[in-house]
């Protein structure tokens, strides 16, 4: 018996050994065609390079990159940075917001890191925290509120493209109740939900908006009972601020539409999907990484929208008729020239009160803290 | 297997079962390395990197510690419960409710100095945490429910109760409206002891120390593990069983309520909802593969801790997706509890004329 494990460990140290001999490669070359993202931080590091020193880029995801939301959409982003000749860009998916975010950034500054963009309001303390550490490495934080000297917040006014989604599903609905699935009662999301819920009820003022929340980013199971559940009491349309396309699935099983988020969802959905509010973060990305390397980049809060590009709807599904498509092109044009602005009074919460007067713009900082629901959504804010 | 019988050995092997978990370590970092070439990374490269951002640098080692100290905690409350068979899975629940705990005292006494605050925050740590084990405790004795299932929606409990304070009575007003507590003064964060990292592992030792001290020197501890062995045999020994499998419940759900108050303190300086990281879980599987002892308890929630740090610097060398670490971690699981039948059983070849 000893014999024999002794003969059985032998073997698979010999075994683990060859497998190492063989499949080790020089830490230059990296691997396939089939890896996501390839990039080699070991030999960027070399100061003494004759080429100028790599700009190396660090991302910080909240969820796997195959999630095809939004860490995905980052990702495609970083994937565009990647192709500039003297940039090497990584990233670490699935970090949980809280302790170990902040290891995670920290090493990446340890290891030279020349910018890193942290995604998830999650974030943000770790990513302040690190940036008093390390003062000469710049830091974008995405869905936050923070700054620093060498850190910035960003985002993007998806909820400009979530209003047009509203009006497709507005258009779309026969019975009337919509379903959103929706993550947690944070500013970002209400304000989504709202900006929804106003486009659906500026083409169909009887609609209602039913909310329900998952407490999570990302959980494809959850996301998709929850979509049931609101399928249940009636809806016909299912919106969502998740990570993942399960309520896209979930709406295309009972034969009923779809709204997606963060990329175009159509792939899962083809027959329920009628558009989705999607990043396009590159156009942000590209600017902010010229700026650091020119020299031009300053501390501030970033928050785009329509006007330049880095939020749109995606393209409408074969269900959708010409007439809804013309309105809905119609007022993103007017959207993204200035011309209408979605938050604009009268706007009701759900008490009747009126929040937003008439005539009257809501300012950012009213959008920032925006905790309250607008009249035709049903649901709670805690 | 045909030319074998399983056998039970007279005694359980003794260093024997530490090859055994050498080996069964090595079969399940090989399959990790084989499904690192088999996506085209090098192999023992990544090994190196796995063993370099857990342990290879000072820093590293750091990180490791902090990871150790919650797991521990909670591992060796855990093995309690389960050295007295009680199938204490509420550790999260647990963790959750000593984060609300310590939160309770901050935010009533904010202004506490921190010799008053610290320790404060302990006691009500514990408590909340050992009251939210002692009703499932209370249940299996009075009513006879299965403390699998309680503990298990406890937790769930847990969670939520935790999430309603934050998004409800405890939210900063000035936070955007994000659900998160107000900042901890600086009074309520422990402070660091050796490099980054902080008091909570001399706690740690103490916790530990006693422990031993207290399930070998004393009769109490005794009539526990006793009562582990043979619950039947020990009530007739008039032990007092049913005392006993509060007090370990009660004794767990304070440990772990206790990591939950070191990590609100130290890691996020205030309580959000993403103060659990899981550590109620990780801490079964670390018992479990320490079998129970504490020594190897340490040893296990270090190198699990170094595992889960590890695993991020392989993600950002080699872009290896962060679900593997999860497979690694189940891997080893896997092999050194199969490995465990060897401690008990061993093949014997069967002669050629039997059956």
């Amino acid at each position: 018996m000893r014999k024999l494990m002794l003969l059985l460990a032998a073997a698979l140290l010999v075994f683990g050994g060859l497998t190492g001999c063989e499949k080790e490669k020089p830490a230059e070359k990296t691997a396939t065609a089939e890896s996501a993202a390839k990039q080699d931080s070991a030999p960027a590091a070399t100061e003494e390079a004759p080429a100028e020193k790599e700009f190396k880029i660090g991302f910080v995801y909240v969820s796997p990159v195959g999630d095809a939301g939004w860490s995905y959409a980052h990702d495609q982003a970083r994937m565009e940075l990647e192709k500039r000749p003297g940039v090497t860009t990584s990233f670490v998916e699935s970090v949980p917001e809280g302790a170990d975010a902040e290891r995670v950034i920290l090493n990446m500054a340890r290891k030279g890191y020349d910018m890193i963009f942290t995604t998830s309001y999650g974030y943000m303390d770790p990513t302040l925290k690190v940036a008093g550490q390390y003062p000469d490495i710049t830091f974008m934080h995405c869905a936050g509120y923070k700054t620093a000297p060498n850190m910035s917040a960003y985002f993007g006014r998806v909820y400009q493209a979530r209003y047009l989604t509203g009006m497709v599903a507005g258009r779309m609905t026969k019975s009337n109740v919509l379903g959103y699935v929706a993550a947690f009662p944070i500013p970002e999301v209400i304000r989504g939900i709202n900006a929804f819920a106003l486009g659906v009820r500026s083409v169909n003022p009887d609609a209602q908006v039913r909310v329900v929340w998952t407490k999570t980013w990302y959980d494809p199971a959850t996301e998709k009972e929850a979509a049931k559940s609101l399928l249940d009491v009636g809806a016909d349309v299912i919106a969502q601020h998740q990570d993942s396309p399960g309520p896209q699935e979930a709406a295309q099983e009972r034969g009923v539409y779809s709204v997606g988020y963060n990329s175009d969802m159509s792939t899962f959905a083809p027959k329920a999907h009628l558009t989705s509010a999607v990043w396009n973060w590159q156009i942000f990305y590209d600017h902010v990484v010229d700026s650091v390397r020119d020299g031009s980049w300053q501390s501030g809060q970033y928050w785009w929208g329509l006007e330049h590009g880095i939020v749109d709807i995606a393209p409408f599904g074969d269900m959708v008729p010409q007439d809804v498509r013309d309105e809905v092109l119609a007022k993103k044009a007017d959207i993204a020239s200035g011309k209408v602005a979605v938050f604009t009074g009268p706007v009701k919460d759900q008490s009747g009160k009126i929040r937003i007067a008439e005539g009257e713009k809501a300012g950012d900082a009213a959008l920032l803290g925006m905790d309250w629901f607008v009249e035709g959504v049903v649901g709670t804010t805690e | 297997m045909m030319g074998y019988r399983v056998v039970k050995r007279q005694e359980p092997l003794n260093w024997g079962s530490f090859f055994i978990f050498l080996v069964a370590l090595v079969l399940s970092l090989s399959l990790s390395g084989a499904m690192l070439a088999v996506q085209g990374k090098p192999f023992l490269k990544g090994l190196y990197l796995l063993w370099d951002g857990g342990f290879g640098q000072l820093y590293a080692l750091e990180d490791t510690l902090l990871k150790t100290i919650p797991i521990f905690l909670c591992a060796l409350g855990v093995a309690v419960c389960f050295r007295m068979q009680i199938w204490n899975i509420g550790a999260e629940g647990q963790f959750a409710l000593g984060a609300v705990g310590a939160t309770w005292a901050v935010l009533t006494f904010p202004a506490a100095p921190a010799w008053v605050l610290i320790p404060l925050m302990l006691v009500c740590g514990a408590v909340a945490g050992g009251l939210w084990a002692l009703v499932p405790a209370l249940l299996r004795l009075r009513l006879g429910m299965n403390e699998i299932i309680t503990t298990l929606m406890f937790n769930y409990i847990g969670i939520l109760l935790l999430q309603y304070m934050v998004y409800g009575p405890w939210k900063d007003p000035a936070s955007f409206g994000f659900p998160m507590t107000p900042m901890f003064p600086v009074a309520a964060v422990f402070a660091p002891v050796v490099g980054r990292i902080h008091w909570g592992i001399v706690l740690c030792a103490v916790v530990a120390v006693a422990l031993w001290f207290f399930l070998y020197r004393t009769r109490l501890g005794f009539e526990l593990l006793a009562g582990g062995e043979n619950p039947r045999a020990a009530r007739y020994a008039r032990m007092p069983y049913n005392f006993l499998v509060v007090f370990v419940l009660v004794l767990c759900g304070a440990l772990a309520g206790w990591a939950g108050v070191l990590e609100t303190s130290t890691t996020l300086g205030r309580l959000q909802s993403n103060v659990m990281a899981g550590y109620g879980f990780t801490a079964i599987v670390v018992a479990w593969l320490a079998r129970l002892r504490i020594p190897t308890i340490a040893v296990f929630s270090f190198l699990l801790a170094g595992l889960r740090v590890g695993v991020e610097n392989l993600q950002l060398e080699l872009q290896v997706p962060a679900a593997f670490g999860g497979i690694i971690e189940g891997l080893i699981l896997l092999t050194v509890l199969a490995g465990q039948f060897f401690v008990w059983f061993t093949l014997q070849p069967r002669s050629k004329g039997e059956d």
